[in-house]
């Protein structure tokens, strides 16, 4: 996965992310229209397929709206790197599958940077600076539901096996 | 081996993995719950995977966030949960009139109880941990995968135990006690974590504040919150008729991650600043700012249960509202607005000139019935204070009990009943 940085700070919330107003339909495109928008305007209007979400602390904290991972996917973002997430959230995005990397060094990543994001390492490097760090392994059972696609094919595997 | 409360209910809901902290286990799940903001999503996930229900006794649908329907786009959403729970005969759903908020509705009829591992598709389904139970909140698709197969993945989060101790001063209630909690953790202090309440101060909290309190565990990050049940538990569990469920406790030697002890009798009544719940403050520092206020709102699954609406009442009555101010009550449930009702609350509150709505979560989430402008300003006893949670991204929400609610209504500034 390579793409260009968006960056945000600690403490980024599922209201921000997809305001309340706009959870009146859970249609992917309709949100991803919104993404963002409480915090930053132009997101939603320039974000590009591939591009990378940076943030720092608690990205994805509040509310358990699934609207959050859903319209951050459907605007195009190719996965998440923060020191931390929110872990319902984080459970969230898994299960639709997009990717998070859990890195403590994004405070060297900056707005407009490209990076390169291994998904089976966790490598991480800033084509922009040189720079490479390393993210958290994902988790096996959260590289199982990647690989699947998301929770529906995990569903469907589980329905075979028990 | 030596277990908190909380491993031991996941221990026994396992069904693969270990319960060893931070391994990843697939458990059954005794409810499974979701409202008109969240089950569309999980409905039609369960109609990608095929459609069957596990068991539709384990499964709760309660529209509640954007009902009585606030516009077209939430009767669609709200048609499709109806249309889902008349075809699939689910004994647990609520029509309008009969729904109240979740978490305050689901423990009224009966449906959490100790022991039990509940998830819901609502982040303060936590809530539920004041019964003693394990409860967590989760998105829309786990609750489709849920109705589905009745299990989902779990993490096995470890334990933070605090220990409150102390008599409570005045004013100070269980909202008090969790705002200074998130004050002194912060917004991320119990990230992926369970919390586990205990000490002398929280074996005497009646129901109504120690569900208050287990409600904003997520507000500090938490997986869960929960509370020994005790004789406190049992007594609820008898009004509202539900069966006792398992009284588990964590083993003595249990291995915590930290244990943070909090001297009650130090507390006064918190208020929360603009835009983190973390950002807690005591009321005799908040008095002297003169923070002026637009709205007051009582209610949520903070903040709407009777004893609530009880001390408003007793701070509103014979006292009107300053007239700048909009005041707004909203009773969590029907039970709780006809016993309001009942004890003659309503009278209070129309004759200091608050409205009062149909059971709702509204206002809270800047739903309706209550949305902000910019630059507005409002007390709440809600729990969450983001940018934009209340309507504009440009209005300012502070966080508080019910009694400084009341009284800042009264007041038209932040304040407390004292100075009334």
């Amino acid at each position: 996965m390579k793409g260009k940085v968006w960056k945000f700070k600690n403490n980024v919330d599922t209201d921000v992310i997809i305001p309340a107003r706009y959870l009146n339909t859970s249609d992917p495109g309709e949100l991803a229209k919104h993404c963002m928008e409480d915090i930053n305007l132009n997101f939603a209007k320039k974000v590009k397929k591939g591009d990378i979400i940076v943030a720092e602390e608690n990205f994805g904290c509040g509310s358990s709206r699934e609207h959050a991972p859903i319209s951050i996917k459907a605007s195009g973002i190719a996965c998440i790197v923060a020191k931390s997430f929110a872990r319902i959230f984080y459970r969230n995005s898994f299960n639709i599958g997009l990717p998070l990397f859990e890195c403590k060094e994004t405070d060297k990543i900056k707005e407009g940077d490209i990076i390169e994001v291994n998904i089976s390492t966790g490598e991480i490097k800033n084509i922009s600076t040189g720079e490479t760090f390393q993210a958290l392994p994902i988790p096996p059972f959260m590289q199982e539901l990647v690989n699947l696609g998301g929770l529906e094919s995990y569903a469907k595997k589980l329905s075979k096996e028990i | 081996m030596s277990l908190t409360i909380a491993q031991k209910i996941l221990q026994h809901h396992i069904v693969k993995g270990n319960i060893n902290v931070g391994e990843i286990i697939l458990a059954r799940v005794d409810l499974a719950f979701a409202n008109d903001v969240t089950a569309p999503i999980s409905i039609d996930f369960l109609k990608r995977i095929g459609g069957k229900l596990y068991d539709k006794e384990k499964i709760a649908l309660i529209p509640d966030h954007f009902t009585p329907n606030k516009d077209i786009k939430s009767a669609e959403q709200c048609k499709i949960v109806r249309e889902f729970a008349e075809q699939n005969n689910i004994p647990h759903y609520w029509e309008v009139g009969d729904v109240g908020i979740e978490h305050v509705l689901l423990p009224e009829k009966g449906l959490i109880k100790p022991g039990m591992l509940i998830a819901g598709a609502d982040s303060h389904t936590c809530t539920g941990g004041a019964l003693g139970a394990f409860a967590t909140g989760v998105g829309s698709t786990d609750i489709g995968f849920a109705f589905a197969t009745g299990m989902l993945w779990f993490k096995v989060p470890p334990t933070i135990k605090f220990i409150y101790e102390g008599k409570r001063g005045k004013w100070v209630m269980g909202k008090d006690l969790i705002l200074y909690t998130i004050g002194k953790i912060g917004v991320s202090g119990a990230l992926y974590k369970a919390m586990e309440f205990t000490g002398p101060a929280i074996k005497n909290l009646p129901m109504d504040d120690r569900l208050t309190m287990c409600n904003m565990a997520i507000e500090a990050g938490g997986k869960t919150a929960i509370v020994e049940p005790n004789d406190i538990t049992k007594q609820y569990l008898n009004v509202v008729g539900a069966k006792e469920g398992i009284f588990y406790k964590s083993d003595e030697d249990a291995e915590y991650d930290d244990i943070i002890e909090i001297d009650v009798s130090i507390i006064e009544p918190q208020i929360a600043f603009p835009h983190l719940p973390e950002n807690a403050k005591p009321i005799s520092e908040v008095m002297k700012k003169d923070i002026k206020i637009d709205q007051a709102f009582i209610g949520s699954c903070t903040n709407g249960r009777l004893s609530d609406l009880r001390i408003a009442a007793k701070i509103l009555k014979g006292r009107k509202r300053d007239k700048h101010v909009r005041l707004i009550i909203i009773p969590s449930t029907p039970l709780i607005y006809r016993q309001a009702l009942k004890e003659g609350l309503f009278d209070i509150f129309l004759d200091a000139g608050a409205v009062i709505s149909a059971p709702t979560c509204g206002p809270c989430l800047g739903g309706h019935m209550g949305v902000l402008a910019s630059g507005e300003v409002a007390i709440s006893t809600t729990n969450r204070n983001f940018v934009g949670r209340m309507g504009s991204p440009e209005a300012y929400v502070y966080l508080s009990n019910p009694a400084i609610a009341a009284a800042s209504a009264v007041l038209g500034k932040i304040g407390s009943p004292d100075e009334l």
